[in-house]
């Protein structure tokens, strides 16, 4: 199977890897997957208090190429829009952005759970009702 | 001077020897004929290679040449060898003793028989990849009529007790048959003194062309017979009809032919830079090798990179070195191998395997290259993986709970 441009560029300079202070009260973690599953990711975000814009977003994910440049797009994404903003990305829009096949769509609906993992871990921390959301189920 | 890209899964197929295809190339045009044509030239030219190329064959396996039937390949020799002696020898008993890291081709054709009313035994392995010959001795009943064990992993390059089991299988009256598919050509592999009765190998393997392969069928000490699995013209002893792949045959011969004069020298080549290649994988940190390091073939490893993920490994530098992974992530089931996990791996470890097959054309440069190449991405996966940032933590990954899909 051949990838596309994007995810190999994203495979090759993959954008904000890194760790954020997990006890730090405006930054919200997300873990999602499993190592049996074959793909784990780890998303953060830090969010300005005042503005409730999210000015850092990192992530480490274990996984294939499509699981490394689905997170990494995310991290980008994030990346300047507000919490609010930030609930409504969809995982479909991963997949249109780096063509990923059927077989790889999983590893979109993986960013979009990892997202709002950070944003409910960040709720959770300041005192805000967890939101819900509905299951996608497509692994 | 460095040969890119470098073809590292020779246990997918190999690439044909040169003085193969030179020897095949009369016998698509000038030489054409039908080995079955008995009443003039082009018939009797072509059987006259037929019947070179099946000794060059029988040879390399100590069998004679009677007891050689082309196939189209290994997955045919697979169910012809298993289904044949499940009908021929329905009289006696319809259980069949396998093992669960035998390849599909086996498995899938075991399934079968159990769905038309046999029983089948799937034999576990220890985490060496071996079988416990005692299991196996537990497993015997009075109506097994076959033991289907392969002679050597496809994906860890194992090689099991071969002369252990066809003692026990004789010493019960069962028959043998073994898959050497990865086996043949690259270790040696004797008919006689291994004790086996029924065995697939394939050309594609062994520098040879693809689709065309042998089964080969004893023919005293017992006599053995297989019921045909495709009707038609009654060829080869009518137990496999079809008009005979003359230039396939002629090419296979002559792999034969070649791997009995260079088996040693090419053993001796790939298991050096095989050796190498380990060793300098082994100093990354928790890098494990999979399977029994002692009874292996000499061209094979299997290596796991803890909290790496195979497919993303190779992605790091596929354009240039071709290997395969044990990780599925690609297949609709998202399901690793299930030979490792037979192994006893985690999925996880199972996850992060590469698969190593050498050749006797890979150089010391593209071995030196691959090193450099997995080294440098293993690390850098590393260093954006969750899973290895929480292992140098400290934190027992077990643990946590993960959202299982």
């Amino acid at each position: 199977m051949a990838y596309s441009d994007k995810v190999i560029d994203h495979y090759s300079n993959p954008k904000n890897v890194g760790t954020l202070d997990k006890a730090n009260k405006n930054v919200g973690t997300g873990l999602v997957g499993a190592p049996e599953c074959g793909d784990v990711m780890r998303l953060q975000i830090e969010v300005d208090d005042a503005t409730g814009i999210i000015k850092d977003a990192k992530f480490k994910t274990f996984g294939c190429g499509s699981a490394i440049a689905s997170s990494s797009l995310a991290t980008e994404w994030l990346k300047g829009k507000t919490v609010d903003q930030a609930v409504s990305i969809d995982n479909m829009d991963i997949v249109e952005e780096l063509n990923l096949p059927p077989v790889k769509i999983h590893c979109s609906v993986l960013a979009e759970d990892a997202i709002k993992a950070a944003i409910n871990d960040y709720r959770k921390k300041n005192g805000l009702e967890e939101l819900v959301f509905e299951e996608k189920g497509v692994h | 001077m460095l040969k890119l890209p470098v073809y590292l899964d020779n246990n997918a197929t190999t690439p044909m020897d040169p003085r193969v295809l030179e020897a095949m190339i009369p016998y698509f045009t000038e030489h054409f004929g039908n080995a079955a044509s008995r009443n003039h030239p082009f018939g009797w030219e072509a059987e006259e290679a037929v019947d070179y190329a099946r000794e060059q064959v029988a040879k390399l396996i100590g069998a004679d040449p009677k007891e050689i039937i082309f196939t189209s390949g290994a997955t045919e020799g697979d169910n012809l060898g298993i289904k044949g002696v499940y009908e021929m020898y329905a009289s006696k008993g319809n259980h069949i003793i396998t093992v669960t890291t035998e390849h599909k081709a086996v498995l899938d054709t075991c399934k079968h028989i159990e769905k038309l009313g046999g029983e089948v035994t799937y034999l576990s392995v220890k985490e060496d990849g071996l079988i416990d010959l005692k299991d196996l001795e537990a497993a015997i009943k009075p109506t097994t009529i076959l033991i289907a064990i392969m002679y050597a992993n496809n994906e860890v390059g194992v090689v099991q007790p071969i002369k252990e089991i066809s003692a026990i299988a004789k010493k019960n009256g069962i028959l043998f048959f073994s898959d050497a598919t990865q086996a043949v050509g690259k270790i040696p592999v004797n008919v006689i003194e291994d004790g086996i009765d029924l065995m697939t190998f394939t050309g594609h393997k062994m520098y040879g062309p693809k689709g065309i392969g042998a089964l080969y069928v004893r023919r005293k000490n017992p006599r053995v017979k297989v019921t045909a699995q495709m009707d038609g013209g009654g060829h080869e002893r009518g137990m496999r009809s079809g008009t005979l792949n003359v230039p396939g045959i002629v090419g296979f011969g002559k792999a034969c032919e070649l791997c009995m004069l260079e088996m040693e020298k090419d053993a001796k080549h790939t298991s050096a830079l095989r050796d190498k290649l380990e060793n300098a994988l082994l100093q990354i940190e928790e890098s494990y090798v999979n399977g029994n390091k002692e009874h292996r073939l000499p061209h094979v490893s299997n290596i796991s990179f803890k909290h790496v993920e195979g497919e993303g490994l190779l992605m790091g530098f596929n354009k240039n070195i071709a290997l395969s992974s044990g990780s599925a992530c690609t297949s609709a089931s998202l399901e690793p191998s299930y030979v490792l996990k037979a192994l006893g791996l985690g999925d996880d470890l199972a996850h992060s395997s590469l698969r190593f097959g050498l050749s006797r054309f890979t150089t010391e440069e593209q071995i030196d290259y691959t090193i450099e190449q997995i080294t440098k991405t293993v690390l850098k996966l590393r260093d954006m993986s969750p899973l290895w940032e929480m292992y140098k933590e400290g934190i027992d990954l077990n643990s946590i709970e993960w959202a299982h899909h």
